[in-house]
């Protein structure tokens, strides 16, 4: 191990993360391989090693010959500071090599607050963090995941985004970066032939213009650059990679457990869920693979717990006729089955109470509305009696605790709504009252609310965020609501959301107060411990930016959407349409009910297989 | 069932790896290779395992021990080999056996230290290491399980000291107590920083070699 990493390990938090050498960490000969790719995930390990599209394409990637792929996380603060100090470039964990001599350097983005992370991890590698001030072929660096369908904010600093699911589309890049390699092509030789390639967004390729009011008048693609990019998907999900070998961390991180993936897409269409309409449509796995993976995984892992994870995960199909299979195999080992994003329905509680066993732990569900007109508007098709019910089935076998999350600022919303959500409070606790086997325990409700940001490619793209005057008073109302002793409420501070608000449907002259502010020391801006809004309203101030014309502006159908070069397939008519749906109140039914036609058929050949 | 003890190595990135997450470590190891540690009773079961004298975060051993209740009869023939290809790099099993001695008869740690200075090694430094240590006493501070400071002897808890030099380190060997109470060799370089500020090594490594009985004989 590199002395100087020894001699600062001492004295930083968790040392372990930084290490690397883990079970099924990738070892290769770097004399024997042409390609070095720094796979980074802009925030700490914990939450990185956690992400299963970053243990997909770490997989892929390493199954290619000649290319070895390493993981990067972003330095917490004490160590960031040691590490610059000692004058130690961030490196792979596999290798310890600094990354700043790899071919290419590729960011998994899932959220905007990891923005300002991405700037600091390429200086602290010695990068440039400009795209313009890295001339040369290597390091090139690309970026992906939810976040980049608006990439615009960052479009000064990477080359190449990648749109949609990465399996194929990264093999593809790495291939034609080995040919560039090969034949001596220049940077921007390389860039014209990426922007050929479906799914590959080059944003330098891409002029823009502005109308003297701030929104958009023109994206004129340059070189042959194709005007739409569309996001690509993987066909046949029982073709595609499953990690089943996979990085076992030595020490703790937020999701430490086996994580099997039934299908991808949704078929609900939540009108304010970015995910539901981005990784449209609905593509499963069939029962007999996961079965398999899961308990290839779970052996050569030797976890303890497994996740079934979907964006809906009682949507799956053969969902009891997996739990059957896995059940036996399960418990003779002592693995604990857990289902995330349960809906509230009695399928699904019965199921849940089966894999409990005797594990009393809290119940979760997101109503994200008070009312029964405001989740008809956003499109959640759940009712409070197939809430209460499900709660009285939990309360009665034994659960004491349960956790309802709502959002405040959905757009049509009114107070009536917002005092909705203390009267579901309180009639779970009545319905406690009624219904609980042991009430000598007691019972914990808590009930959390988030501000609500309005994303790219939801039914909402075009709608304000309410202010954060008003959203402290909606907060306020609630708070005043919400009378019942035994009900907790949290709320989450506002300060995040907005940024949130701003850079997701930001353009890209948002860059330069991006560079800013991280200059000014954001980097891990997810983590209270290191975020400032005040620090990004200077950034803003200093750059004459206003950061409500992003957040707080509704937008009119014609106008030109920053990103609108992109597309994931689901069409601005559809969304439209979604979006006049919301304010009549009106449900549309899911996918298996009834095709909506939002558009995403083509990118599966015509007919969705929901 | 059998109670089973392993010695195992932990060194390089290992050493980094905290005594929680050992343990955790451990009851993943494990079910590769077709081993099935018992789990205690309760809502929560957990896998009865138990290190013998954990080794602080940052140092190296190559004589760890680890105390273990199997479901299985078993002798521990053949669990090195299955271990070995599970484990994260650094960790290294040895040896698995029935083990024959409690472990309250464990009363040394024999430990390998290097003061290193990074401009040379101060003239004289190993004779006023020896003449440091041969005083009948010295305090220094160590925190307690409070986190609050308390003044402790560590003399007493030193069996036997050896100095020697090499280019840019003085190499310690030390035979300390083991538990009850236990020293951390690596507070014998804070005793050196406390009592000769100016001979304070500007890095210390550790390294345990050996875990001996109160005869001295290797305690296995
Ligand atoms: S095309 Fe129809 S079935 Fe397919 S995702 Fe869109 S709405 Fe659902």
């Amino acid at each position: 191990m590199d002395e100087r990493l020894e001699r600062i390990l001492p004295r930083v938090q968790k040392p372990g993360r930084y290490v690397g050498g883990e079970y099924n960490a990738v070892q290769k000969d770097k004399d024997k391989v042409d390609i070095r790719f720094a796979f980074c995930f802009p925030d700490t390990y914990e939450i990185g090693m956690s992400n299963l599209g970053m243990r997909i394409l770490y997989g892929v990637m390493n199954e290619m010959d000649g290319v070895w792929c390493e993981r990067v996380f972003q330095p917490w603060g004490d160590m960031e500071e040691e590490m610059r100090k000692a004058g130690i470039p961030l490196y792979g964990l596999e290798s310890g090599d600094p990354i700043r001599d790899f071919d290419i350097i590729g960011f998994s983005v899932g959220y905007e607050m990891a923005f300002a992370g991405i700037l600091n991890m390429l200086d602290l590698a010695g990068v440039p963090v400009r795209a313009e001030d890295r001339p040369d072929l290597s390091p090139l660096v690309i970026a992906g995941g939810t976040a980049m369908y608006n990439a615009e904010p960052l479009a000064d600093f990477i080359d190449i985004v990648s749109l949609g699911e990465g399996e194929d589309v990264t093999v593809e890049l790495i291939e034609l970066y080995r040919r560039a390699k090969r034949e001596g092509w220049t940077k921007h030789q390389l860039l014209v032939a990426a922007a050929q390639v479906p799914g590959l967004y080059v944003p330098s390729l891409y002029e823009v213009t502005y109308h003297d009011d701030g929104t958009v008048a023109d994206i004129v693609p340059r070189e042959g650059a194709p005007r739409k990019v569309t996001k690509r998907i993987v066909q046949d999900m029982d073709k595609s990679y499953f990690p089943v070998h996979t990085v076992v961390p030595s020490t703790e991180i937020v999701q430490d457990r086996t994580t099997l993936e039934l299908f991808r897409g949704c078929i609900r269409g939540c009108r304010f869920c970015q995910a539901g309409y981005v990784y449209r449509p609905v593509r499963s796995r069939s029962k007999d693979l996961c079965a398999e993976y899961a308990k290839e995984a779970l052996c050569d892992s030797g976890y303890e717990e497994m996740t079934l994870s979907s964006l809906s995960t009682s949507d799956y199909r053969p969902l009891v006729e997996l739990c059957d299979d896995l059940e036996e195999f399960c418990e003779a080992r002592h693995i604990h089955l857990s289902l995330p994003s349960l809906r509230a329905d009695s399928f699904s509680m019965d199921l849940m109470q089966r894999l409990q066993k005797g594990r009393k732990s809290g119940l979760t569900f997101a109503p994200e509305a008070g009312t029964q007109r405001l989740r008809d508007a956003i499109n959640k098709n759940v009712t409070e009696e197939d809430l209460l019910q499900s709660c009285r089935t939990a309360f009665a076998g034994g659960f004491n605790a349960v956790k309802l999350y709502f959002m405040l600022g959905l757009p049509t919303e009114t107070d009536e709504d917002i005092l909705g959500i203390a009267e579901i409070a309180a009639h779970v606790m009545h319905v406690w009252r009624e219904s609980a086997s042991n009430k000598n325990r007691g019972v914990r409700i808590t009930v959390s609310t988030s501000w609500f940001v309005p994303k790219p490619f939801t039914a909402f793209q075009w709608e304000p965020q309410i202010s954060l005057e008003e959203y402290q008073r909606r907060v306020k109302l609630l708070r005043q609501a919400i009378t019942t002793k035994t009900v907790t409420y949290n709320w989450h501070d506002g300060d995040t959301s907005f940024l949130e608000a701003v850079l997701a449907r930001g353009d890209r002259r948002l860059g330069k107060v991006l560079e800013l502010a991280w200059r000014k020391g954001a980097k891990l801006d997810a983590w209270e411990e290191y975020f400032s809004l005040e620090r990004w309203m200077e950034a803003f101030r200093e750059c004459g930016l206003d950061p409500h014309f992003y957040a707080n502006r509704t937008r009119s159908r014609d106008e030109l959407m920053p990103w609108d070069m992109i597309s994931c397939g689901v069409t601005d008519d559809y969304l439209w349409r979604e979006r006049e749906r919301a304010y009549a109140s009106v449900t549309t039914p899911d996918c298996r009910t009834h095709c909506g036609g939002c558009g995403a058929n083509r990118l599966v050949g015509g007919k969705c297989n929901v | 069932m059998s109670k089973l003890r392993l010695l195992f190595s932990k060194e390089a990135q290992a050493s980094y790896i905290s005594h929680l997450d050992l343990m955790r470590t451990f009851q993943r190891v494990f079910p590769r290779t077709g081993l099935k540690i018992s789990h205690s009773n309760g809502f929560h079961p957990h896998a009865i395992l138990s290190v013998v004298l954990p080794l602080p975060v940052g140092q190296s051993s190559v004589c760890e021990l680890l105390d273990l209740t199997v479901d299985q009869e078993s002798d521990g023939s053949g669990i090195v080999e299955k271990l070995n290809s599970g484990f994260p790099a650094g960790l290294r099993a040895l040896d698995c056996y029935a083990p024959q001695r409690p472990v309250r008869e464990l009363a040394f740690v024999q430990a390998e230290l290097q003061f290193l200075y990074d401009a040379g090694v101060p003239a004289g430094c190993t004779a006023e290491l020896e003449e440091l240590f041969r005083r009948p006493s010295l305090i220094i501070q160590k925190k307690t399980k409070r986190r609050e400071l308390a003044d402790v002897d560590i003399r007493p808890l030193i069996r036997s000291l050896s100095f020697s030099e090499e280019e840019g380190k003085v190499l310690v060997q030390a035979v300390v107590a083991a538990q009850n109470p236990g020293l951390n060799p690596a507070l014998l370089g804070n005793a050196v920083a406390k009592e000769l500020p100016e001979l304070a090594p500007d890095f210390v490594r550790v390294r345990r070699t050996a875990l001996l009985d109160e005869n001295g004989e290797i305690f296995r």
